[in-house]
Protein backbone atom coordinates (compact mmCIF):
# COMPACT_ATOMS: atom_id res chain seq x y z
CA UNK A 1 0.00 0.00 0.00
CA UNK A 2 2.47 2.56 1.26
CA UNK A 3 4.97 1.67 -1.54
CA UNK A 4 2.28 2.52 -3.95
CA UNK A 5 2.04 6.11 -2.42
CA UNK A 6 5.55 6.84 -2.38
CA UNK A 7 5.36 5.60 -6.49
CA UNK A 8 2.69 7.58 -7.23
CA UNK A 9 4.63 10.59 -5.40
CA UNK A 10 7.82 10.30 -7.26
CA UNK A 11 5.99 10.43 -10.32
CA UNK A 12 3.67 13.54 -9.61
CA UNK A 13 7.12 15.38 -8.80
CA UNK A 14 8.72 14.29 -11.95
CA UNK A 15 5.70 15.50 -13.61
CA UNK A 16 6.18 19.13 -11.83
CA UNK A 17 9.54 18.84 -12.92
CA UNK A 18 8.75 18.60 -16.46
CA UNK A 19 5.78 21.35 -16.88
CA UNK A 20 8.45 23.57 -14.68
CA UNK A 21 11.01 22.58 -17.57
CA UNK A 22 8.32 23.56 -20.58
CA UNK A 23 7.77 27.15 -18.70
CA UNK A 24 11.47 27.99 -17.85
CA UNK A 25 13.84 26.84 -20.62
CA UNK A 26 14.97 29.41 -22.85
CA UNK A 27 14.53 27.19 -26.60
CA UNK A 28 11.68 24.35 -28.19
CA UNK A 29 14.49 22.54 -28.08
CA UNK A 30 15.46 22.51 -24.54
CA UNK A 31 11.60 22.34 -23.98
CA UNK A 32 10.87 19.17 -25.96
CA UNK A 33 13.86 17.61 -23.69
CA UNK A 34 12.59 18.57 -20.56
CA UNK A 35 9.08 18.05 -21.13
CA UNK A 36 9.17 14.59 -23.03
CA UNK A 37 11.83 12.77 -20.78
CA UNK A 38 10.20 14.02 -16.84
CA UNK A 39 6.45 13.86 -18.45
CA UNK A 40 7.02 10.13 -19.56
CA UNK A 41 9.45 8.59 -16.57
CA UNK A 42 6.55 10.90 -14.32
CA UNK A 43 3.39 9.39 -16.12
CA UNK A 44 4.79 6.14 -15.70
CA UNK A 45 5.14 6.09 -12.15
CA UNK A 46 1.68 7.66 -11.75
CA UNK A 47 -0.16 5.20 -13.45
CA UNK A 48 2.21 2.26 -11.87
CA UNK A 49 1.66 3.36 -9.09
CA UNK A 50 -2.03 3.63 -8.88
CA UNK A 51 -2.04 0.32 -10.05
CA UNK A 52 0.39 -1.40 -7.05
CA UNK A 53 -1.92 0.47 -4.76
CA UNK A 54 -5.39 -1.30 -6.29
CA UNK A 55 -4.43 -4.48 -7.16
CA UNK A 56 -7.42 -5.38 -9.23
CA UNK A 57 -6.40 -2.67 -11.63
CA UNK A 58 -2.82 -3.23 -11.87
CA UNK A 59 -2.57 -4.99 -15.69
CA UNK A 60 -4.52 -2.25 -17.61
CA UNK A 61 -2.51 0.27 -15.46
CA UNK A 62 0.19 -1.26 -17.18
CA UNK A 63 -1.20 -1.68 -20.25
CA UNK A 64 -1.93 2.74 -19.66
CA UNK A 65 1.66 3.32 -18.82
CA UNK A 66 3.31 0.85 -21.82
CA UNK A 67 1.45 2.47 -24.54
CA UNK A 68 2.34 6.36 -22.64
CA UNK A 69 6.28 5.21 -22.78
CA UNK A 70 6.09 4.13 -26.49
CA UNK A 71 4.09 6.52 -28.32
CA UNK A 72 5.72 9.92 -26.25
CA UNK A 73 8.78 9.81 -27.69
CA UNK A 74 7.41 9.37 -30.97
CA UNK A 75 5.39 12.16 -30.84
CA UNK A 76 8.57 14.30 -29.31
CA UNK A 77 10.50 13.15 -32.28
CA UNK A 78 8.35 14.15 -34.66
CA UNK A 79 7.94 17.28 -33.23
CA UNK A 80 11.39 18.34 -33.09
CA UNK A 81 12.10 17.02 -36.78
CA UNK A 82 9.48 19.47 -37.91
CA UNK A 83 10.78 22.58 -36.00
CA UNK A 84 14.27 21.55 -37.30
CA UNK A 85 12.76 21.31 -41.21
CA UNK A 86 10.77 24.60 -40.76
CA UNK A 87 14.09 26.36 -39.64
CA UNK A 88 13.37 27.17 -36.03
CA UNK A 89 16.62 28.99 -34.35
CA UNK A 90 18.86 27.57 -31.63
CA UNK A 91 19.08 29.89 -28.45
CA UNK A 92 22.40 32.17 -27.81
CA UNK A 93 23.74 29.98 -25.67
CA UNK A 94 24.34 26.78 -27.86
CA UNK A 95 27.75 25.61 -28.80
CA UNK A 96 27.41 23.34 -31.72
CA UNK A 97 24.55 22.69 -34.47
CA UNK A 98 25.39 18.95 -36.31
CA UNK A 99 22.07 19.01 -38.25
CA UNK A 100 23.15 20.87 -41.16
CA UNK A 101 26.15 18.03 -41.59
CA UNK A 102 23.59 15.10 -42.66
CA UNK A 103 20.92 14.99 -45.06
CA UNK A 104 17.45 13.62 -44.35
CA UNK A 105 18.28 9.70 -43.91
CA UNK A 106 21.17 10.34 -41.68
CA UNK A 107 24.11 10.06 -44.07
CA UNK A 108 27.08 12.36 -44.21
CA UNK A 109 27.17 14.72 -46.86
CA UNK A 110 29.65 15.05 -48.99
CA UNK B 1 -5.20 12.62 2.25
CA UNK B 2 -2.17 12.85 0.19
CA UNK B 3 -4.45 12.41 -3.05
CA UNK B 4 -5.08 16.09 -2.40
CA UNK B 5 -1.47 17.39 -2.69
CA UNK B 6 -0.88 15.07 -5.56
CA UNK B 7 -3.45 17.03 -7.08
CA UNK B 8 -2.39 20.40 -6.17
CA UNK B 9 0.57 19.98 -7.42
CA UNK B 10 -0.77 18.40 -11.02
CA UNK B 11 -3.12 21.52 -11.29
CA UNK B 12 -0.12 23.98 -11.16
CA UNK B 13 1.73 21.70 -13.65
CA UNK B 14 -0.82 22.17 -16.06
CA UNK B 15 -1.31 25.40 -15.30
CA UNK B 16 2.05 26.09 -16.21
CA UNK B 17 1.88 24.12 -19.46
CA UNK B 18 -1.25 26.82 -20.27
CA UNK B 19 0.81 29.73 -19.64
CA UNK B 20 3.89 28.67 -22.27
CA UNK B 21 1.02 27.77 -24.71
CA UNK B 22 -0.35 31.03 -24.45
CA UNK B 23 3.01 33.19 -24.36
CA UNK B 24 5.13 30.68 -26.39
CA UNK B 25 6.49 32.92 -29.15
CA UNK B 26 6.32 29.91 -32.04
CA UNK B 27 4.34 27.48 -32.80
CA UNK B 28 6.34 24.50 -32.05
CA UNK B 29 6.27 26.12 -28.47
CA UNK B 30 2.55 25.59 -28.47
CA UNK B 31 2.49 22.11 -29.83
CA UNK B 32 5.23 20.89 -27.52
CA UNK B 33 3.21 22.35 -24.40
CA UNK B 34 0.22 20.62 -25.72
CA UNK B 35 1.79 17.27 -26.24
CA UNK B 36 3.12 18.05 -22.54
CA UNK B 37 -0.37 19.00 -21.12
CA UNK B 38 -2.15 15.71 -22.49
CA UNK B 39 0.42 13.53 -21.23
CA UNK B 40 0.07 14.90 -17.32
CA UNK B 41 -4.12 14.80 -18.06
CA UNK B 42 -3.36 11.46 -18.65
CA UNK B 43 -1.98 10.62 -15.65
CA UNK B 44 -4.20 12.85 -13.71
CA UNK B 45 -7.66 10.95 -15.10
CA UNK B 46 -5.61 7.25 -13.73
CA UNK B 47 -5.73 9.40 -10.25
CA UNK B 48 -8.98 10.76 -10.03
CA UNK B 49 -10.30 7.31 -11.25
CA UNK B 50 -8.21 6.55 -7.93
CA UNK B 51 -9.64 8.74 -5.87
CA UNK B 52 -13.51 8.53 -7.06
CA UNK B 53 -13.37 4.61 -7.13
CA UNK B 54 -14.01 4.33 -10.57
CA UNK B 55 -12.33 1.88 -12.88
CA UNK B 56 -14.20 3.41 -16.14
CA UNK B 57 -11.49 6.92 -16.27
CA UNK B 58 -9.03 3.76 -16.83
CA UNK B 59 -10.40 3.41 -20.28
CA UNK B 60 -10.93 6.90 -20.79
CA UNK B 61 -7.47 7.68 -19.72
CA UNK B 62 -6.29 4.84 -22.96
CA UNK B 63 -8.51 6.69 -25.33
CA UNK B 64 -7.67 10.00 -23.95
CA UNK B 65 -3.76 8.32 -24.52
CA UNK B 66 -4.45 7.39 -28.25
CA UNK B 67 -6.11 10.14 -29.61
CA UNK B 68 -3.76 12.91 -28.23
CA UNK B 69 -0.88 11.15 -29.75
CA UNK B 70 -2.49 10.69 -33.29
CA UNK B 71 -3.33 14.12 -32.97
CA UNK B 72 0.68 15.44 -31.98
CA UNK B 73 1.58 13.07 -34.62
CA UNK B 74 -1.11 15.08 -37.33
CA UNK B 75 0.11 18.72 -35.92
CA UNK B 76 3.96 17.73 -36.66
CA UNK B 77 3.22 16.72 -40.08
CA UNK B 78 1.51 19.77 -40.96
CA UNK B 79 4.46 22.24 -39.42
CA UNK B 80 6.23 19.92 -41.28
CA UNK B 81 4.59 20.60 -44.74
CA UNK B 82 3.41 16.75 -45.29
CA UNK B 83 -0.10 17.37 -45.62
Amino acid sequence: MWVGFIVTGVGVIFLFLGALGILRLPDVYNRLQAGTKCTTLGAFFTIVGVGIIEPGWFWKALLIAMFILISSPISSHALGRASCKIGIPLCKQSVVDKSKEFDECGRKEK
Amino acid sequence: MIENVFLIIIGIAIIMCLLRMMLGPTTPDRAVALDTASTIITALLVLLGFMFKRDIYLDVALVYGILTFIGTVIIARYLEGGI
